[in-house]
């Protein structure tokens, strides 16, 4: 086996006690590992929604940017926000927001060294779930009270 | 024996935290990404509802809620906040995927750049309105 020159690697490199190289194995084991149990699935969900906010932050400049050049500008962004795809857009960057939020609100709660047993984990879990859920629509209650 | 794989470390613990590795920062970015992120609580429940109670608004009213001097300031800390947690989050993304060194910092640098050049348009969009 080759030995690499990587520095991330070279961690992943070891020897038996014979002294010839050995290459460890990575962890977690992608094709046996289950990606989807709720620990690990809301994990990287964490990731992604965060990664998915950085684009959304785009449409946040673009509306202040639209709002600080004119009517014209502001009307083309508003069209666009209130059209099926900007609302799908909206709609998801609300989801996205909610659970990254509270998600964010449980991963300060094990920073602050609470709530890593097992039953607590998968119980904030469903709340962060189910929070989002709910906050999302009452997010849009308000939206839909506003436009009426 | 196996000596030969046993790396004797001559500094002490306390040495090594003093160094704080490699990127001579220690903890300072982990820290601020939770500093940032308890600053974003209240600051992203009070935008997000305001901005669902925005909808269907006009232009008039938009630009009136947005050049309010309370608004305008939570607007400028999220703006600040948002962008700087945005950088230091999409920087773990990359130093966590990205194994080359050469485009890990190359990506990063321009993550920050990207961000950097967004916050200040649209934090000057809310100056231009507010003042």
């Amino acid at each position: 086996m080759s030995i690499e020159n990587n520095a991330r690697d070279a961690t992943m490199v070891g020897r038996r006690t014979d002294g010839t190289a050995i290459r460890r194995p990575l962890s977690p084991h992608m094709q046996v590992y289950d990606m989807f149990q709720i620990t690990s699935g809301m994990s990287i969900a964490h990731r992604i929604t965060g990664s998915i906010w950085a684009v959304g932050l785009l449409f946040l400049v673009w509306w202040l940017v639209a709002a600080a050049s004119g009517p014209e500008a502001f009307a083309t962004a508003q069209w666009f926000f209130s059209s099926f795809i900007g609302m799908l857009v909206l709609f998801g960057l609300s989801a996205v927001a909610w659970y990254h939020t509270l998600a964010g609100v449980r991963h300060l709660m094990w920073d602050a060294g609470y709530g890593y047993d097992i039953p607590t984990v998968h119980r904030t879990g469903r709340i962060v779930l189910i929070g989002t859920g709910v906050l999302t629509v009452l997010t849009w209650f308000i939206a839909i009270i506003a436009w009426a | 024996m196996s000596d030969k794989n046993v790396s004797i470390r001559l500094r002490s613990p306390l040495g090594r935290a003093r160094g704080m590795g490699s990127a001579k920062q220690g903890s300072h970015h982990w820290w601020m990404q939770r500093v940032s992120s308890m600053a974003l609580l209240p600051l992203m429940l009070w935008f997000v509802i305001s901005v669902a109670s925005l909808a269907g608004h006009s232009y008039a009213d938009t630009i009136l809620w947005i050049g309010h001097p309370f608004n305008a300031t939570l607007l400028l800390l999220t703006i600040a906040i948002g962008f700087q947690h945005t950088a230091s989050g999409l920087q773990v993304v990359l130093e966590d995927y990205v194994a080359d060194e050469m485009s890990r910092t190359a990506y990063i640098l321009v993550v920050k750049a990207a961000c950097a050049l967004f916050g200040v348009l649209a934090a000057l969009a809310v100056l231009k309105i507010a003042v």
